[in-house]
This record gives C-alpha cells, sequence and structure tokens, in this order.
C-alpha cells in the first residue's frame, strides 16, 4: 500500500467537496475491492475519501411501490431487510450469495455496482430488477448505468446515492458461483412487473446484459419450460480456468430456469 | 485418574483454549527490539537471464538498510540449498541437482525465484525501494508443462542437466512384470495425471533473524516443522554458524502439510543477513508469495497397468511415472515419487511383481515436495483407480475382486515385490466393517432414488495403504537418505511431582501437547495438567527429527515411552531403598512403587521429591534428580491402512458434483486420543477431497502462475462437504511399545480415489483427470 491521505466524510457534501479538492481522490464505502487494490500496489489514489458512515446514504426505504436502497447499504443489512424481504425477496436473496459474511458486512450495494466488476451480483439485480440509480446528480436508468467491463455512466465526481427498484409481481435470481471466488460465473435475475419480464445475466460477459429472446418468451408463459430451446450464443462471453464461454452460455440457460422457478414460475 | 485422561481416552485438547482465544504464539507475533524487516524482489519471469541488477537508487532509498542481489549473497559463501536425499537412478549414479542459489544469480528460473532482498527499518520502506531497482531480464522460452518438459526441444533449465532430467529410477523385477503380462487374460490400463497443490497453510512461512554479537548467538525464529533438522542445515552446509552457536525456534506453527518441513531460501538469508546488517529482521510472506515459493505437492503423469488372470487374480502391475520436481530440487523432493510412491504400488494386494519406472523432470516452477502425504497419495490414487476399472471391464463387483486379492491376516509380515515388508493387518475386515456402515448393499435403490431426481449417483472405493512412522535409519540410509529418522524425548520430573516432556517432535496442529501428555500421564500416573510438553526450540528440546509422515506417535510418542520406562526403572530403586525392600519386590502400578504382599507404597510425585531431596536416597549407588532422555531408532514403518467409501451425485445440467455420503474406516493401530484421530482423518479427508473436486495449480505455458489466489486457486469448504462416517478396527502395531500405526495423511491418501472412483461410476466413463471440475463433469455427462 502506497501512502495516501485519508478522509472520513460525515455528509454527501464533505463527500463531494474532499472529492473535488483531491488531486486523484478514490471514494471508498466498504472498501472490499479498493482496499485489496491498495494492499497489492495496483492503485495509488492521493487521497482515500471515507463515505462509508455517511447515514444519509444508509437506509431503506418501501413506498410508491418501490424500494429504495441508500448507497451505503451493506451486503448483510439488504439481505436482513424486512422491507426488502417482503416486497422483492430475490433481491434479498442476491445479497446473501454474496462473498462471505465478512463481505457482506463490509460491501455496500453502492460500492458495488460503481465498481462494475463484471461478475458482481448486484448488477443482475439493477438491470433485471429495472431499477434506477440516483446520484448525486442526477437519476439513472439501470439499463444505462452499465457500459462495459469496469465502466459506469458515472462522471467524474459523481457518487451513487441510491438505487430505486420497482417493486415486482415476482422476480428470482439463480447463480453459479465460480468455485474459488464465489464471485457469479452466470448469475440470472428473472422478473416480471409493471415493465414487463426482464432476464438480466451478470458473470457471463464483460458486462451485465438483458436476453431477450427469453423476455419474450416469458412474457407469454412465465415458466421455466417457456425458456425450453432458447440457447444464449457464446460469442463474446468470458472464458478462464473455471469455465469456457460456451459452458457459461450453457449456464445462463440453466440459471435462468431456476431463477424462474425461484420466481415461482 | 488416568482412565479419563490416559491412552485411549478422548480427551479435549490442551492447546485450544490458547488458539481459540487469540493467544496463540505464531512467528509473525514474535517481535524483537531494533528489527528490520526483509522485502524479497521476486523474478516475474518463469525463465531469464539476469543481465545486469541496478540497487544503486534502493540502497539511498529511506530507511533501507541494505540491499542484496545473488552475486553478493554468492559472494559471502552461504553456499546454496540443498537436496538431502540423493536418488541413485538407473544408471548407477545419484540425481542430478544444479545449484539451487539462496538468492537467483545468473538466472532465474520460475516465477517467485528471488533475485534482490531489500531490508529496511519498515516493510513499506522495503517495498518503496524495491521498485527503485532496476533489473534487466533476459526473458527466456519456458518449460513449464511436465508432460512436455523431457521431450528434445523443451527450453533447458539447466546447463548441468541436459533434457531436464534429475534422475530416472526403477525399481521391481522388469523381465517378470512383462512376462506377466504377456501372459494375462486381461490388462486395464489407465493415463494419470496426479494434480498440482498448493500447500495454503493457514499461517504462511514466516521468520525472525537474529544475532548476539556479545555472544555471537544466532537465533532463527522460524515456521517450521523440524527446527533441528533446519538448525542441521544451515550449519553444516550453509556454515552460518556452528551449531551450539545457532538456535532455531519453530513456536506455534500454524499448518505444515509437509510445506514447512523444506529449508527455503528466506531461513538461509535471514539468518545470515541478520548478523550481516546487525539488526533482527523479520519476513513474514503474504499470501501471493506463499502460492509462488512454498513448495507445490503432487504433480505426476503416469501410465499405469494392470494384469489379471481369469479369476480375477492381480498377475502383475506396471507403472511409468514423469514426476515434477519444478525447478530446483527441494530438501526431500527426490524421495517422494521413489521411496515414498514406488514402494506403495502393492496396496492392499498380492500382486505377486510389480514394475514402476519414474523420471524426475525440471520445469520452470516453483519445487515441488512433500505435500501431505508424499507418495503415499500418488501410489494409492494409481493402485485404486487401476483396481476399480479392472472390475468393471472384468463385470465383477469392486468389493469382491479386492477381497479376492488381499494379502490375508496371516500372512504377516508380507513381503512385498517393491521392497516393503508390511508388519500387520487385516484388510478384509476393514473394508467389512466399511461396507456395513456404508451401507453398500443399499447403493442401488439410492442410485435409483437419485435418478428419479435427474441426478447420477456413483460409488467408489479407496483401500489404501501407507509407510508411516519414518524410519528404520539403517534403511533410510541405504536408500541415499542423508538423516537418520530416530526421535528423541525427555521426562523430567520437577520436584514437585509434575513433568516436563521434552519431544523432538513438532506440533502444528496435530495436538501433540495433549496426545503426548496422555502417555505420560498413563505410564507415570500423574494428571494430564501435571505434564506439560515442550517442543519446537532447539535450545530447550534434545535433537530431534520433527514431524512428517505420520511419524509423532508411532517414533516420538514410542521414545517418549522410552524415557517413561527408565523414570519407572530409577523410581524402582528410590522407592526400594525408602520403603526398606529388595528392588525386584516392589511393584509398579500407575503411578505407586508397592512393596509386594504389604500395603506398603510410595507415589512417584513422593518418588520425584526423593531424588531432589535426596536426603533418604541410596546416593552411593544412584544419582539423584529425575530427568530420563531416550532415542527411539524403529524396526520398521509402520502400515497403518483402511477403506474409504465415497458416495457422489452428480447435476447433470450442470455438472455439480455433490459428496452425499462419505465413509472411512481405518485401522490405525492403537489409538491414544480418538477425538483427535477423528480430526485427523476429517482434516485429510477433506484435502483429499480437495484434491479430487476443486484444487489444481495451474501456470500457462509462459509458466506464469494462473491459480496465485484464492480467487483461483479454490480450496475445499464446509459447505461442499458432508458429514463424514469415521470408524476404525485394531491390528497394533507389533514393533512399537504403543502398538500404533500412524493417522495424520490417511484422508489425503486415500480420498482422491474414492471420490474419482465414484464419480467416474456415475458417469459411466472410464476415466477423468482431476481436479473434477463442473465444466468437465458436465461435457462428460452430456458427451454422446
Amino acid at each position: 500500500m502506497y501512502n495516501f491521505n485519508y478522509h472520513r466524510a460525515g455528509s454527501l457534501a464533505e463527500a463531494e467537496s474532499a472529492l473535488a479538492a483531491a488531486e486523484d481522490g478514490a471514494l471508498m464505502a466498504g472498501g472490499q475491492t479498493l482496499l485489496p487494490t491498495l494492499k497489492q500496489r495496483l492503485a495509488s489514489p492521493s487521497d482515500v475519501i471515507d463515505i462509508g458512515a455517511i447515514p444519509e446514504l444508509a437506509n431503506i426505504e418501501s413506498a410508491g411501490g418501490a424500494v429504495t436502497v441508500g448507497a451505503g447499504t451493506r451486503h448483510a443489512d439488504v439481505a436482513g431487510s424486512a422491507a426488502v424481504a417482503s416486497a422483492i425477496p430475490a433481491l434479498a436473496a442476491l445479497a446473501e450469495l454474496i462473498g462471505d459474511p465478512q463481505v457482506r458486512n463490509m460491501g455496500t450495494i453502492g460500492g458495488s455496482i460503481a465498481n462494475a466488476d463484471p461478475a458482481a451480483d448486484y448488477p443482475a439485480a439493477i438491470v433485471g430488477l429495472g431499477a434506477t440509480v440516483n446520484t448525486n446528480r442526477r437519476a439513472i436508468a439501470g439499463d444505462d448505468f452499465f457500459q462495459g467491463l469496469f465502466e459506469t455512466a458515472l462522471d467524474e465526481g459523481e457518487i451513487i446515492t441510491s438505487m430505486a427498484f420497482p417493486v415486482p409481481e415476482a422476480a428470482g435470481y439463480a447463480k453459479f458461483p465460480q468455485p474459488a471466488s464465489r464471485f457469479a460465473m452466470v448469475g440470472v435475475m428473472v422478473s416480471r412487473g409493471a415493465g414487463g419480464v426482464r432476464v438480466a445475466v451478470t458473470g457471463a460477459g464483460p458486462s451485465v446484459f438483458r436476453v431477450g429472446d427469453m423476455e419474450a418468451a416469458l412474457a407469454g408463459n412465465f415458466s421455466a419450460g417457456a425458456l425450453d430451446g432458447i440457447s444464449v450464443s457464446a460469442d463474446g462471453l468470458n472464458a478462464d480456468i473455471h469455465g469456457s464461454a460456451e459452458y457459461r452460455a450453457h449456464l445462463v440457460g440453466v440459471m435462468a430456469k431456476r431463477a424462474v422457478q425461484a420466481a415461482g414460475g | 485418574m488416568t482412565a479419563e485422561t490416559g491412552i485411549g481416552a478422548a480427551v479435549k485438547r490442551k492447546e485450544d483454549g490458547r488458539f481459540l482465544t487469540g493467544r496463540g504464539r505464531y512467528t509473525d507475533d514474535i517481535n524483537q527490539p531494533g528489527q528490520v524487516h526483509a522485502f524479497f524482489l521476486r523474478s516475474p519471469h518463469a525463465h531469464a537471464t539476469i543481465n545486469s541488477i541496478d540497487v544503486n537508487a534502493a540502497k539511498s532509498a529511506a530507511g533501507v538498510r541494505a540491499v542484496y542481489t545473488g552475486t553478493d549473497v554468492t559472494a559471502e559463501d552461504v553456499g546454496t540449498l540443498i537436496c538431502g536425499w540423493n536418488v541413485v537412478g538407473k544408471n548407477g549414479e545419484g540425481h542430478l541437482a544444479p545449484p539451487h542459489p539462496v538468492i537467483a544469480s545468473g538466472k532465474a528460473r520460475y516465477v517467485g525465484d528471488p533475485v534482490a532482498v531489500v531490508v529496511a527499518d519498515t516493510l513499506a520502506q522495503a517495498k518503496d525501494a524495491a521498485e527503485l531497482i532496476d533489473v534487466d531480464y533476459g526473458v527466456l522460452p519456458a518449460s513449464a508443462d511436465l508432460a512436455t518438459t523431457l521431450d528434445a526441444g523443451a527450453a533447458q533449465i539447466h546447463d548441468e542437466v541436459p533434457g531436464n532430467m534429475s534422475y530416472d529410477w526403477d525399481l521391481g523385477d522388469k523381465a517378470a512384470v512383462d512376462a506377466a503380462f504377456a501372459g494375462a487374460a486381461h490388462v486395464t490400463k489407465l493415463e494419470i495425471v496426479n494434480n498440482r497443490l498448493a500447500p495454503n497453510a493457514i499461517e504462511p512461512r514466516a521468520a525472525v533473524g537474529a544475532h548476539d554479537p556479545g555472544t555471537d548467538q544466532h537465533t532463527l525464529y522460524l515456521a517450521s516443522q523440524n527446527p533441528h533438522v533446519t538448525r542441521l542445515v544451515l550449519s553444516a552446509f550453509h556454515g552460518l554458524a556452528p551449531e551450539h552457536k545457532l538456535r532455531v525456534v519453530a513456536p506455534d506453527v500454524g499448518g505444515g502439510f509437509g510445506s514447512k518441513i523444506f529449508i527455503y531460501n528466506e531461513d538461509v538469508f535471514l539468518t545470515w543477513a541478520s548478523a550481516k546488517v546487525g539488526r533482527p529482521i523479520k519476513w513474514t510472506a503474504e499470501r501471493s508469495e506463499s502460492f509462488m515459493t512454498d513448495a507445490h505437492g503432487r504433480d505426476h503423469v503416469t501410465t499405469a497397468e494392470l494384469a489379471l488372470d481369469g479369476d480375477g487374480n492381480f498377475l502383475a502391475m506396471r507403472v511409468d511415472t514423469i514426476a515434477n520436481m519444478g525447478a530446483y530440487l527441494s530438501t526431500f523432493s527426490t524421495a517422494v515419487p521413489t521411496y515414498l510412491y514406488g514402494t506403495l504400488l502393492a496396496g492392499q494386494y498380492k500382486t505377486p511383481v510389480i514394475h514402476v519406472n519414474v523420471r524426475a523432470a525440471f520445469t520452470n516452477t516453483v519445487p515441488v515436495d512433500a505435500y501431505r502425504g508424499a507418495g503415499r497419495p500418488e501410489a494409492t490414487f494409481v493402485v485404486e483407480r487401476l483396481v476399480e476399472q479392472a472390475a468393471r471391464e472384468t463385470g465383477v463387483d469392486p468389493a469382491e475382486l479386492r477381497r479376492r486379492n488381499f494379502i490375508q491376516p496371516d500372512e504377516f509380515p508380507y513381503q512385498t515385490p517393491v521392497a516393503l515388508q508390511y508388519d500387520s493387518g487385516n484388510y478384509e475386515a476393514t473394508m467389512d466393517k466399511a461396507l456395513g456402515l456404508a451401507d453398500y448393499a443399499g447403493f442401488a435403490a439410492r442410485k435409483a432414488e437419485a435418478a428419479g431426481r435427474g441426478k447420477r449417483r456413483g460409488i467408489g472405493f479407496s483401500n489404501y495403504i501407507e509407510a508411516c512412522g519414518l524410519a528404520p535409519s539403517q534403511v533410510v540410509g541405504s536408500l541415499g537418505a542423508g538423516v537418520g529418522q530416530w526421535e528423541s524425548a525427555q521426562v523430567r520430573f520437577n520436584p514437585t511431582g509434575n513433568v516436563l516432556v521434552f519431544t523432538g517432535s513438532h506440533s502444528h496442529g496435530q495436538g501433540h501437547e495433549t496426545t503426548f501428555a496422555q502417555i505420560v500421564s498413563d505410564k507415570l500416573g500423574i494428571p494430564l495438567e501435571n505434564v506439560e510438553v515442550v517442543h519446537g526450540d532447539t535450545a530447550s528440546v534434545p535433537f530431534g527429527m520433527g514431524t512428517y509422515g505420520s511419524r509423532s506417535l508411532a517414533v516420538g510418542g514410542s521414545a517418549i515411552v522410552k524415557a517413561c520406562d527408565k523414570i519407572v526403572e530409577k523410581g524402582r530403586k528410590i522407592a526400594a531403598h525408602i520403603m526398606e525392600a529388595s528392588v525386584e519386590d516392589i511393584e509398579y502400578d500407575g503411578g505407586t512403587f508397592a512393596v509386594a504382599g504389604t500395603d506398603k507404597s510410595i507415589t512417584t510425585a513422593e518418588i520425584a521429591f526423593a531424588a531432589y531431596v535426596p536426603h533418604n536416597y541410596p546416593l552411593d549407588e544412584l544419582e539423584p534428580g529425575l530427568d530420563e532422555n531416550a532415542f527411539y531408532d524403529p524396526a520398521n514403518f509402520t502400515y497403518p491402512a483402511g477403506c474409504q467409501i465415497c458416495e457422489v451425485e452428480i447435476d447433470p445440467d450442470t455438472g455439480v458434483v455433490e459428496i452425499a455420503k462419505f465413509t472411512a474406516v481405518d485401522d490405525f493401530g492403537n489409538v491414544v486420543n480418538p477425538m483427535i484421530v477423528e480430526g485427523q482423518v476429517h482434516g485429510g479427508i477433506t484435502q483429499g477431497i480437495g484434491q479430487a473436486l476443486h484444487e489444481g495449480v495451474v501456470y500457462d505455458g509462459s509458466g506464469q502462475l494462473i491459480t496465485g489466489s484464492f480467487m483461483d486457486y479454490q480450496m475445499p469448504r464446509a459447505g461442499d462437504l458432508p458429514s463424514y462416517d469415521v470408524d476404525t478396527t485394531v491390528t497394533p502395531c507389533p514393533h512399537n511399545p504403543l502398538g500404533v500405526k500412524g493417522c495424520g495423511e490417511a484422508g489425503a491418501i486415500a480420498a482422491p480415489a474414492a471420490v474419482m472412483n465414484a464419480v467416474t461410476d456415475a458417469l459411466g466413463i472410464d476415466n477423468m483427470q482431476m481436479p473434477a471440475t463442473a465444466e468437465k463433469v458436465w461435457r462428460a455427462a452430456n458427451a454422446g
């Protein structure tokens, strides 16, 4: 780890000004990606601005047909939230599958999606549930937020404040973990709601993506059987020692069916 | 008193209080006044010439005390790292052991090979300075693939070793084996890759070197399994200090699995540099360094064949193996795929003739050496995969085929065709107990039920044998070992009747502080809490050989028994004097010396007091004090054996393998602490399952380590595993005083074959290489 200036922001405004003043600032919420990166000397920010203890970023509200989760909410708090469990149980179930207890007790939902790791679980929830990402400057549709490998729509100095998840009629998440890291090798969130059916896949490609053929099939018949015969192309999917692109493509089909079953379809 | 705490009692571990409450004291917990830190700059290339190293900027960086390159260290005559077992090949010559520099000089030969060391006041300063070192590498083609490293055209790793081969060794009667194959009714043949494993002890390797200029005493605190052997090597082969001026302390050690037996670059460097710099120096491996630099395990490529007659009797076995040594020969690397592998290929069976050929090959990877089981897991995997496959090919039930070929209980001692003489065993009784516990008869119904759920269920056996209790010194000496393999013990009464037990064995998770105390409590009739076991410090315990190869109880425990016997013998004389009886009339039982036929008696505690306050004491015949030591050199190896049965369920949609049921019945001879034994079995099985399903070191073609962290190297986790059904049978070892055989490696030896036999059974295929990853299994499940 290289030396850096550490700031603990007490409010969003403090975080914004510290970030603006820093030569090369990095925001840290739960630190579950940034800290290992710093320890391995793979990053050398001049300033680390800790937004992990800002009260206004860590709340969960359920109102008006949506669940709004503050960006600083820990994975364990999403997993254990009664409001989330009653409105969108698939979201609570997804949070429970992230990492291990230590990671879930430190890592935050905002940190996860800002990092846009291609194998993270939350991108599947943002896109698969049709969420809106709120920042200190604007609201970004979930579909527009993830733009590639570790790439998001966030501008310089922009800080995620919350995510608003519309409450679906039904939703389910199924994950095939990479066996060592337990990140998603393939994770599929399926939902049916006012905005129609969504099928979002994380882990398989460089960034979360939707599967139009599956959404169309499920729109007419929301059951696992409706996905029979629908396959995803292996072109452009990730491949590593844990799974080829072809295997990942196959798993998308299996996990999509299991997600539909988890959604009660 | 001793019924609850003596031999055979499931006593809770004395050491767990401190471990579970964070009060253990590991090497990294040790800090010396004035201590500074070392950072090892390591080669990022698997194979490269080191054309030049510019350390000037690093030397003048903040906090830097010294910077050393390979050239600096070589000039100081610290020697090169040794291999302590000379394997003589078919050509009658010893293995080729090219120089293994402490710091690479001229050439780096694996990713992680140290090329320079910075010593600085803080670790951060050392790392900062290391970034200023400019190494001019000339990157060379690497030979990182075991299967091709012996081929013509492979990159040549050492000038001294043309063709990258350290030795070409064989054992057994080749002509007889070939003749038996020629006349066989059936031959089963398998190509087997025994996958490479990273040891991954929870505590990484760590060391603190220190030198006291006042006494010229060197001290090395080290996460080690055998501090005396380390001291001997550092002294005799590296010349760092004479043995009496060098102290090696292995305090609490958090797991070893073999990886902390060996003498590593860092051990030599810190001992040397702490005197040179004039400050204590600490180094603790980061996890990525552990993956890169701890000696790995296994890594064989093998062709194996079994010949059978028409009745399913084994006629002969033929095995051809290439064993990976990595870039250099580690301390005991050469013995692992030869004397700990080839000699075990008889397994539990009466195969009359066996021939094994082993070629030891260099690659541009970290050195490979002993890892839990060390050669014996590789042997068991070959034998038990072959036997299972032969049963399938000949249509005989796998249990029945084994039964037909078992060595029978009345045939011991049994001379195998591969050098060993088994001492005792009852393989059929052990298997029968396992068949019952596993409900083998009910398997067909379970398989049908699983099929109804869309799952494929399979069952597999592994009837393993191991040679433990290393070892008769003269036998291993004749085979090329550079050391003896006895063990030492000292039992010292204090005047108040409590006891210190000094052992040359070393506990790094095995529970010696409890097991050894139970032996002493039992033999001397004193409460367990009055016995303290001391180990790991060359300044306080007698010279010992350390802990590996499931040897500590069989050899170290036997030494303790011998020392206790000497205590009792002396106690008789003291008791006879005090009670005014003749020594012949003194009867000893459970801590009490009594005069036969009278009600006169005296306890060991009273004897101890009399020995240290010898007012009424036969000083003309007997020295005062009650403090005895003993050395025990075993008459033979011990031969634990058992039967493990695994049942798996495979999800054909994903290829995920679930261990549905795992049964282990082991014959460890007598058992001192059944709870600790069960824990050892559980740990071993878990590592075995890890090898079969999860673990595997991967280097790419250029020698880069792909599985360099837990993000990519998969250890088995609790959630991957069922509860195991574990039991024992007992045929006592006939040649050591405890009748014990050793239990530490059994699970790791047996489980891989049991799992893979179950996986291939479930899939209905002949073969699959470990680890059986989900994608591999999915492809096999959906092939054709």
